[in-house]
């Protein structure tokens, strides 16, 4: 069973390797090349998910050592591969969702002449996270780690001739930068505190470091979680991502990279639960970003932006969630599942809008798209329902059980981070359902474009509407699957560990709350988008929707402080460089040769000025000698 | 006769050589100066040898000798070939050797 784990990564990584150097004679078979080896290590991950099942819950893990990787005295590093209830649950929702997408880009790509290398990077991108996923040392974790970085930087800019790509690409890599000096940071501070950086003896160990290195450890983690999952203050990358093709999208948004995170810190729990400074910070950011989101979802036009804002803000809760410690990380990783079904469903959608739509992404030009395409409108909604929660659906479970750990932190902590979350249920709600009402309701309000081409709305192709209707299958019933009989608990609890939080209000005071919350925000949105026409010009709005719409002046605030901020300091050194170190440099040549330039002059060619010195040198010898003799 | 007396001598002589050297223009004469200088040291030499009571000094003066053969041989070789090219025989007016 434990070479199954290596084969898991191989598939998808054969498929990248045949893929980008295959050539274009595989442009004919290519895609399905691509589908068939993510299939395949679906079929793997679920052939190990039921050998799992049915072992007791002590024995779930398994571990298959591959090679020795780094054999130092000292330093050791293993290629070893761990595979437990939370490996296991991120292999299906990345090999799941992840084919699901592949199948539904063989539609998406089918007229992009590329489509064999944008399979390739799919792979790839593939194979780079489930070697996230399934490291058992922090070192190999960071190999996927930078994969991931890797394969969203060539997915992101796929379409590299536009420039806007191209831009969004290097921004997306060099924000993740930031975040990788963080992990590699922490695994340096794990080395030197633990003698190692496997997650055994690391997370065993981790209540007998002091508090300070395990709170250095957990800021570092937290800042690596940051740049993947797009949390303040790294989170600027994720709306310039759109630029990628929506698969890629959907990919990143649901399946892969933005849970790299959320996985890293429920995975070094142990870490953090040792750490409650570290713990308090993670909260913040959580909190922070699930609200930062949720505003900037609701000023944007742009569909795919929108639902962009909406993923920060729903892995905010994530993150929140695993801030929450024990009581929390089983729902961070349930709501992280939930979430993959129905953001996947809700990017396949808007890809599939802006196919039957020409690629217009501006929802403004949407409007009654309903009738044109059935399928896409019933998919998309039933995606909504589950992420504002409705009742019964999987995000309902999901988001549900993190506010009310929200409020199980206990104190005023607990309040604010409850209200918070609370807070971000209703805009939530709101953005949806102003995505909801200005696509697929309303008056149909799209122009021809200057070329007089009118789009003609349409249905995507079968190939397109199967992963979208098995998506909202998952988004409709998951949720319950997971949570009735607390089935997810269960099955998680023995890696992450899990305590009942002391609510100061019970759990069906919080479910009310929520509701109210989804109605208010429905309502608002109603009242202003379905109600009354949406006009086809976005209008000025409040000094919030202008910030809004810049994405609360994340860009502006990085170009000030950070651009501006290195450009004086390199432009500061430059000035030391050329008056200080050129100086002494420059100075000393100067002075050396104007020493030479006198002592030129004496040698003037007269042969006895020559014979003065040298009988003036005698004399002086003579006279030194003399002395010397005196003394 | 006191010997320190010939030492005077010996130190007048390359006196004026000395200063016939740094002072006169004309190649042959410098020449003929650094001659005096020589003969000066020698005859210092013979003095030391004589007040010492040993022959080492006198044997420095025959190597003096030799060694002022050879100079006068290369010297005049110079100076002949020097006139030829200038026209000249001063000493300043070799001075192109500088930079």
């Amino acid at each position: 069973m434990e070479n199954l784990i290596a084969l898991l990564i191989a598939a998808p990584l054969l498929g990248a390797a045949v893929l980008l150097t295959g050539g274009r004679r595989l442009d004919r078979v290519g895609h399905w090349i691509g589908t068939l080896l993510s299939a395949a290590s679906f079929v793997f991950g679920l052939i190990l998910f039921v050998d799992l099942l049915g072992k007791n819950a002590e024995h779930r893990t398994l571990i298959k050592h591959l090679f020795s990787w780094v054999p130092v005295a000292g330093f050791q590093a293993d290629a070893t591969f761990r595979l437990d209830q939370l490996s296991m649950t991120f292999v299906l929702l990345i090999t799941g969702v992840g084919s699901l997408i592949h199948l539904y880009s063989v539609g998406y790509m089918e007229h992009d002449e590329r489509r064999r290398r944008f399979f390739g990077y799919l792979n790839l991108f593939l194979a780079a996270m489930l070697l996230l996923v399934l490291a058992d040392n922090y070192l190999l974790l960071y190999v996927g780690w930078e994969g991931v970085g890797l394969a969203s930087y060539l997915l992101i800019g796929f379409w590299q001739h536009k420039p806007s790509a191209a831009t969004a690409a290097k921004k997306a890599f060099l924000v993740n930068r930031v975040g990788d000096m963080g992990l590699s940071i922490a695994i340096m501070l794990m080395f030197t505190t633990f003698g190692s950086f496997a997650f055994g003896p690391v997370l065993s160990h981790a209540t007998q470091a002091s508090e300070g290195k395990l709170t250095a450890i957990g800021l570092m983690l937290l800042l690596a979680a940051c740049g993947k999952s797009a949390q303040v203050p790294l989170q600027s990358w994720l709306g310039d991502a759109m630029e990628g093709p929506t698969p890629v999208s959907a990919l990143i948004h649901a399946a892969t990279m933005v849970t790299a995170g959320v996985y890293l810190i429920v995975r070094s729990g142990a870490v953090f639960n040792a750490a409650p400074d570290a713990q308090l910070a993670v909260t913040v950011v959580g909190a922070v970003t699930l609200l930062f989101g949720a505003i900037v979802g609701c000023a944007k036009d742009d569909i795919k932006k929108a639902l962009a804002g909406s993923t920060m803000s729903q892995i905010g809760y994530m993150v929140l969630a695993a801030g929450l410690g024990p009581i929390g990380y089983v729902f961070a990783i349930m709501h992280l599942v939930t979430h993959g079904f129905f953001k996947a469903g809700l990017f396949l959608g808007a890809g599939s809008v802006m196919h039957g739509m020409n690629d217009e992404v501006d929802m403004r030009k949407y409007g009654g798209l309903r009738t044109y395409m059935p399928v896409t409108f019933i998919t998309f909604g039933l995606g909504y329902l589950a992420i504002i929660g409705f009742p019964g659906l999987s995000g309902f479970f999901s988001k549900d059980k993190i506010i009310e750990a929200a409020f199980a932190k206990g104190g005023t902590e607990g309040w604010i981070l409850g209200g918070a979350a609370l807070l971000g249920a209703a805009i939530t709600a709101f953005y949806m359902t102003r995505v909801m009402l200005m696509t697929f309701f309303g008056e149909k309000r799209w122009q021809p474009d200057e070329n007089g081409n009118e789009p003609h709305p349409h249905e995507s192709p079968r190939v397109m509407r199967i992963p979208m209707i098995v998506l909202a299958v998952g988004s409709v019933f998951a949720g319950g699957l997971f949570s009735i009989g607390d089935r997810f608990l269960h099955w998680l609890e023995p890696v992450t560990g899990h305590s009942e939080g002391h609510s100061p209000v019970s759990a069906w005071t919080v479910t009310g709350a929520t509701m109210v919350c989804l109605l208010v925000g429905v309502g608002i949105a109603w009242a202003q988008y379905g109600r009354k026409p949406v006009p086809a010009v976005a209008p000025r709005g409040s000094l919030l929707t202008r910030a809004a719409r810049r994405d609360l002046l994340q860009d502006d605030f990085n170009h000030v402080v950070l651009v501006r901020g290195g450009e004086h300091l390199t432009r500061s050194l430059v000035y030391v460089d050329h008056t200080l170190v050129d100086g002494v440099v420059n100075g000393t040549a100067a002075g050396f040769g104007g020493l030479s330039g006198r002592l030129r002059r004496l040698q003037n060619g007269f042969a006895r000025s020559y014979a003065v010195s040298m009988f003036g040198g005698a004399a002086l010898l003579v006279a030194a000698t003399l002395l010397m003799r005196a003394v | 006769m006191n010997p320190v007396n010939y030492l005077y001598l010996a130190a007048l002589l390359f006196t004026i050589g000395a200063t016939g050297v740094l002072i006169r223009r004309n190649a042959i004469v410098v020449f003929m100066c650094i001659e005096l200088m020589l003969n000066a040291c020698n005859l210092a030499f013979v003095t030391f040898s004589r007040m010492h009571g040993n022959l080492d000094g006198q044997i420095i003066a025959f190597f003096t000798m030799v060694v002022a053969a050879a100079e006068v041989v290369v010297g005049l070789a110079i100076i002949v070939s020097l006139f030829r090219t200038r026209h000249s025989a001063s000493v300043d007016d070799a001075s192109l050797m500088k930079l």
